[in-house]
């Protein structure tokens, strides 16, 4: 456990290493950086703009840059954000903390969606309600996500049921608890229908293959022939003999919990991790673009190794496999 | 063959659909960028058979729009002008395929100009914008798949071939791009691009960043395809025959994974289509005024046109058919690799 446990974190580590190291060297790449802009101003002097490159250490040569940031990341800060005027990790993780907030929502509502119909969709195998499920599936599969977000922000508008963008309403601090739920609750519900609808097609047809994969599986007619009960054979039998695609799936899902959800953040304008990146991208703050793409990196090595670690849990084949070795 | 007869299906209605948007110009009554200041906002007309008094016409007609009573920006069909439509008529100049000059339009109106996915902001014909934003919007999807195909077949074949520390290195690099974020990785490849560059610059830049962000996936494929086929007997047999690296890539090894790379390209050429709209849709990719899928949409972006105009959506919609096509064909392929592979299994087992 401890080795295989070993070489999975190192796996993860160096994958951010490599990542961070990629980053940083896309940034050379860059032509002008966030002070650019000020030496168009007659009234700030070249020597003023010089020394505010100085004292971030813009002028100086990439490997060093990158120690200083590596310094500055051990201290909890990865980098200056020159917009904000503050250390980027702050600000990423308030952001972060809007984005987790919708994205595990969704996560977890697509998930109590999908496993339910995909089970029953493949029990029901070329029957009238799988194809009508593949078909509802292959729908929205064609949808393009621009194309789903925006329909949802026109329902919005137009109906006026709901808020039409933003995480809060402007009396929000006065509200009281209960309202205050209320209130987030209702500019919740566009992005994240938005979220599980883009993501449910692909989990059915998942889950639907998997569990369909083990459903002629000898041991399960032998189950039915000794009459255990439908549910108990799908939900106790099936669905755990399929479990190990749609466990590293579950990983995929958790990985992309702050990634997934860019374009819907910023069509919605909620303040989350997705808007940040566009701002920083457009004034060139650049240890923000670098934070905010290492820190959904993070995630996405996170939600493998937590779906590495899942496996080794549920599967004895992998433990024996890596106790071999 | 029941997933042939599938596959040629899916791919006559995409050879259609981009058959219409190759010929844009024909198609098209307008010029993309061809405004009419007089009428911003326009709403989609309607074509119709039967007038005011019920009599049939064979040849369609619209209404040509005045400014409803007491407002300045609802439009309302003004019966007493209808304006039938004419076909084959000459136009605004074009050049079909960008080489042959022609001056010929599928449909227009004597009088009026005929709006029949509204007009935006600007006077502009969407409808022809969206044929116009499609031939962008699709070659880009084209040419970053091509890109992203060739880098991921060399990138994997040398990898699978040569093996060793080669296939080490560059399998560890293409995990590093698959673990990234992928559309972070647009971004932020984009980032430290250049802002504000020219239309054909841009598009450039787009296709050359989805193909740096997308190689990695391809290369993975070709390269287990490369390690499964290097070892088939017939390769063994030619390579005892003396034959070079070189021509056993090319002559035995490299074409196994044809199927492969198509399935891909089904796959990816719509997902790099939707790149480049959620690119240019952010203002980060083809600038106006150039459609494409992308900025087509992005005025949507703006409360009031999302509350008023709700026709600038139709492109949305318009564009479903494509990867509807493209899901289809991806399928259908699938499905044929399965069979092919099972086929094979089985002339495995008989000999």
């Amino acid at each position: 456990m401890m080795r295989y446990f070993l070489r999975r974190s190192a796996h993860a580590f160096l994958l951010i290493a490599g990542v961070s190291m990629l980053t940083f060297l896309f940034t050379t790449l860059a032509p002008g950086n966030y002070f650019d802009e000020m030496r168009l101003n007659p009234q700030i002097a070249p020597e003023t703009v010089a020394a505010l490159r100085a004292q971030y250490q813009l002028d100086r040569p990439l490997p060093v840059r990158y120690l200083y940031w590596l310094n500055s990341v051990v201290h909890g800060e990865m980098g200056f954000s020159f917009a904000y005027n503050s250390a980027v990790a702050p600000i990423l993780l308030a952001r972060a903390r809007n984005t987790l907030l919708l994205t595990i929502v969704a996560t977890l509502l697509a998930w109590g969606i999908a496993l339910p119909l995909g089970v029953w969709s493949a029990e029901r195998r070329g029957r009238l309600p799988d194809r009508v499920l593949s078909l509802g599936t292959a729908a929205l599969l064609v949808i393009p996500e621009l194309g789903l977000v925006l329909g949802l922000l026109m329902f919005a508008v137009r109906s006026g049921w709901f808020p039409a963008g933003g995480m809060a309403s402007v009396e929000f601090e006065s509200l009281t608890f209960i309202h205050k739920v209320r209130d987030l609750a209702l500019h919740m519900t566009l992005p994240v229908v938005a979220l599980v609808l883009s993501a449910l097609p692909l989990l059915i047809r998942h889950v639907r293959a998997a569990v369909a994969d083990v459903l002629d599986a000898p041991f399960l007619l032998a189950a039915q022939g000794h009459g255990v009960p439908k549910r108990t054979l799908l939900y106790r039998y099936a669905l755990p003999a399929a479990a190990n695609p749609l466990i590293s799936l579950f990983g995929f899902s958790i990985g992309g919990l702050l990634s997934g959800s860019l374009l819907i953040e910023v069509v919605m304008s909620w303040p989350g991790l997705g808007p940040l990146l566009l701002e920083a991208i457009l004034s060139r703050d650049l240890y923000v673009v670098v934070g905010g793409v290492l820190f959904s990196t993070l995630f996405l090595a996170g939600g493998n190794f937590l779906a590495d670690m899942l496996l080794y849990w549920a599967d004895p084949r992998i433990r024996r496999e890596s106790s071999l070795r | 063959m029941k997933n042939w007869h599938a596959f040629t299906r899916w791919l006559i209605a995409l050879g259609v659909l981009h058959g219409i948007v190759l010929c844009a110009g024909f198609f098209a009554p307008y010029g993309p960028s061809e405004q009419d200041r007089k009428s911003p906002y326009l709403p989609p007309m309607r074509v119709h058979f039967v007038d005011g008094q019920g009599h049939f016409h064979l040849r369609p007609f619209v209404y040509s729009f005045r400014l409803r009573d007491g407002s300045f920006d609802q439009y309302e069909e003004d019966a007493a002008k209808p304006d039938p439509l004419r076909f084959f008529v000459s136009g605004w100049r074009y050049r079909l395929f960008g080489l042959l000059p022609s001056g010929l339009h599928l449909f227009g109106a004597e009088t009026t100009r005929v709006y029949l996915l509204g007009s935006d902001g600007y006077g502009r014909d969407q409808f022809s914008r969206l044929l116009f934003g499609g031939q962008v919007s699709l070659l880009a999807g084209f040419l970053g798949t091509g890109f992203a195909l060739v880098a991921g077949l060399s990138i994997g074949a040398v990898a699978g071939y040569y093996g060793g520390w080669r296939d080490d290195v560059l399998m560890r690099v293409a995990e590093l791009f698959l673990a990234l974020p992928w559309l972070y990785l647009l971004f932020a490849l984009r980032a430290f691009l250049p802002l504000a560059v020219g239309p054909l610059q841009a598009f450039f830049l787009i296709i050359a960043v989805i193909g740096a962000v997308g190689w990695a996936r391809p290369a993975r494929l070709v390269r287990a395809v490369v390690l499964s086929a290097k070892e088939r007997d017939f390769v063994r047999a030619a390579r005892g025959f003396g034959a070079t690296d070189i021509y056993l890539l090319r002559r035995h090894v490299l074409p196994e994974t044809s199927s492969v790379l198509l399935t891909q390209a089904a796959i990816l050429i719509p997902q790099y289509v939707m790149a480049e709209m959620t690119l240019s849709f952010l203002g980060l990719g083809v600038p106006e005024p150039v459609p494409s899928w992308g900025n087509l949409l992005s005025n949507l972006q703006q409360y009031s046109v999302l509350v008023s105009y709700w026709w600038m959506y139709l492109p949305a919609l318009a564009i479903v058919p494509f990867f509807l096509g493209y899901l289809g064909l991806a399928s259908s392929l699938q499905e044929r690799g399965e069979a092919y592979k099972i086929e094979r299994r089985g002339l495995g087992r008989l000999t």
